[in-house]
């Protein structure tokens, strides 16, 4: 008896692992592999870990002014140098991560917010409605990217949560396009049809069938619309329209060092190379979840 | 083919029209009334007065846009509130910089992205295609704000090559004038130049794979007459489309690339607009960009049309 029960409950562990996994915890195993996408993954972790813990690691108040402390060379106790106010450079740098991550998820969440709400309204609904915003969609994206984002954050006035509203709206037409696209091509499919048979409400089968099978090009683009939010960040600041002096953001840290190029020239070096680092391993990570995620390359 | 152009041309009339309603309504997002806000610092009642009869702000706002596209229509952007000169007149006069500049970065970005393109397909996998992804790479990842500064620092500040800002107009001495333009040039060509070279890679990919090639090569045609002269005249094709889409991240790159150098083009002329709460200028800069980026996708596609002959019936 003993023998039999464990022969039976054993037979049916193999059962129970062999279950083919989810598409996620696929894609998240192709992710594992990919060696550029887990530097960059890795690389993001560190920048947030950065930013969370910034009061904990930051050597020095980024924003105290020292007045003996005035452009200093980097040295012992400031590793990167200090501003023109006698600030650290490096605790300006660890806490610009705050401004420089909050730009790129906030205004990603914004156009991902607004841009699958308008695209799923125009490919669903279809018609007038569809019509009407795919031309909306056209002239929004024949406004260059920053020039509108600079034209939005200059009439709503400059500040960081007005540059993360202006750059979240100038990249939601990105994702109008896209989520459109995808349900054109999902709202077709037989189970829709199925479920619209036994007569789902059409929001449930806006929110409960189609939505879930646009996550994964979302999620790509989306890692890549970071990318180009945390650009967009740091180049309004540096124009003057994101984040306000004197809280500490990389692309503020850079205009202000233009101006002593000759005298402090570490001012405009780490602010830069922080901005290239965050980008290049968002971009890496984004190209990884493409390739983990798109069935094309599976 | 004709039809096709008047076709494409009848599609651009709405999204010009949605567009004219986009830049129209940034006026809307000034916080309190836009008169106070447009008459500067310290403003008089007349002026105040003015500006509410000039804008018609007492009328609804179909009325007011109504006003405000006819003037556009009839090549009346308003005028700046600092200097009073009507804004077309201002951007007609920084326009031509600009031109200068993006034509520059356009050249050194197809020097450097045709080639890199080119030997990355031929050599797919090898080291060579590795070193022109990693700059493709690197390329998307810099802000080109800082790539400028950076350059600055080398070649004006550590070498004393070149200038680090002053520009020369062409027409008074031209070698002045490359020497200033050069490293801006670079910095905004080099913004385009990566996923210039992406696309070139990718069609050049495509079309090494196509049976023409094969035959090509089956025929005993040398390698080299094989790629440049039967893949590479097909690959650029798709790349002129492409590229025309980098327009847009030109006119973007521009403005900061001339805030970098003070260079007083069309991106300057935005960004003191900006500070000097110059919203006419603001908005003439923006419709005057998007009614040329809508212009140069109008041309891009018609030469796409013109030079793949297997679209025209």
């Amino acid at each position: 008896m003993m023998n039999l029960s464990t022969t039976s409950s054993s037979a049916l562990v193999p059962t129970t692992l062999k279950k083919e996994p989810g598409p996620w915890l696929r894609a998240w195993r192709k992710l594992r592999r990919n060696r550029k996408g887990m530097f960059g993954l890795y690389v993001v972790l560190l920048f947030i870990a950065m930013a969370i813990f910034a009061p904990l690691i930051s050597p020095f108040d980024p924003i105290e002014a020292s007045w003996s402390a005035i452009r200093k060379a980097p040295t012992g106790t400031h590793w990167f140098g200090t501003d023109e106010l006698g600030r650290d450079v490096l605790a300006r740098v660890i806490w610009g991560a705050r401004a420089s991550l909050l730009a790129g998820v906030v205004s990603v969440a914004i156009s991902l917010l607004t841009g699958v709400t308008i695209g799923m309204l125009a490919g669903f609904l279809g018609g007038t409605v569809d019509s009407l915003i795919s031309r909306a969609t056209d002239a929004f994206l024949a406004c260059p990217f920053l020039i509108l984002a600079i034209a939005l954050a200059a009439f709503l006035g400059p500040s960081l949560t007005n540059a993360m509203i202006a750059i979240g709206v100038s990249a939601s037409p990105i994702f109008v396009r896209l989520t459109r696209a995808q349900v054109l091509q999902i709202k077709v499919e037989d189970y829709v049809e199925a479920a619209r048979a036994v007569g789902c409400h059409p929001f449930r089968i806006a929110v409960s069938h189609i939505l879930p099978n646009v996550t994964a090009p979302l999620i790509v683009q989306a890692s890549l619309a970071i990318a180009s939010a945390v650009i967009a960040e740091a180049s309004l600041s540096f124009l003057g329209l994101g984040q306000q002096p004197p809280d500490p953001s990389w692309g503020s840290m850079l205009n202000t060092a233009k101006n002593f190029m000759d005298t402090a020239p570490w001012m405009a070096v780490w602010p830069g190379l922080a901005i290239f680092v965050l980008v290049l391993s968002f971009n890496l990570l984004g190209d990884g979840l493409r390739d983990a995620l798109d069935p094309k390359h599976r | 083919m004709f039809t096709f152009f008047v076709r494409r041309l009848v599609t651009l009339i709405p999204t010009l029209v949605f567009v004219s309603m986009l830049i129209f309504s940034l006026q809307q997002l000034l916080p309190g009334d836009p008169a106070l806000v447009l008459a500067g610092e310290d403003p008089s009642p007349e002026a105040i007065a003015h500006i509410r009869a000039t804008l018609h702000l007492d009328d609804p706002l179909p009325v007011r846009y109504g006003y405000w596209i006819a003037g556009v229509l009839q090549g009346d952007l308003g005028e700046s509130a600092r200097t009073h000169q009507p804004v077309l007149e201002l951007i007609l006069q920084k326009l031509p910089v600009t031109l200068e500049l993006a034509l520059l970065a356009l050249m050194i970005a197809l020097i450097i992205s045709i080639p890199a393109g080119i030997v990355s397909a031929v050599y797919k996998g090898g080291a060579l295609d590795t070193g022109a992804t990693v700059f493709a790479l690197t390329g998307l990842s810099t802000p080109n704000f800082w790539l400028g500064i950076m350059l600055i620092l080398l070649f004006s500040v550590e070498l004393g090559w070149l200038p680090a800002s002053g520009y020369v107009s062409p027409f008074e001495n031209l070698s002045a004038n490359l020497a200033a333009m050069i490293m801006p040039a670079f910095v905004l060509g080099n913004a385009i130049a990566a996923s210039l070279m992406r696309h070139m890679r990718s069609s050049m990919l495509q079309e090494l794979g196509a049976d023409y090639v094969r035959t090509a090569r089956a025929k005993g045609l040398s390698e080299r007459v094989v790629v440049l002269k039967h893949a590479l005249r097909n690959a650029l094709t798709p790349v002129i489309t492409l590229g025309a889409l980098e327009l847009g991240t030109l006119l973007s790159g521009a403005v900061l690339t001339e805030q970098v150098f003070t260079i007083p083009g069309f991106g300057k002329l935005i960004i003191d607009a900006v500070f000097n709460r110059d919203y006419a200028v603001v908005q003439g800069v923006v419709l005057v960009t998007a009614t040329t980026y809508i212009m140069l996708n109008l041309f891009a596609d018609m030469a796409y049309f013109v030079l793949n002959p297997r679209l025209r019936k």
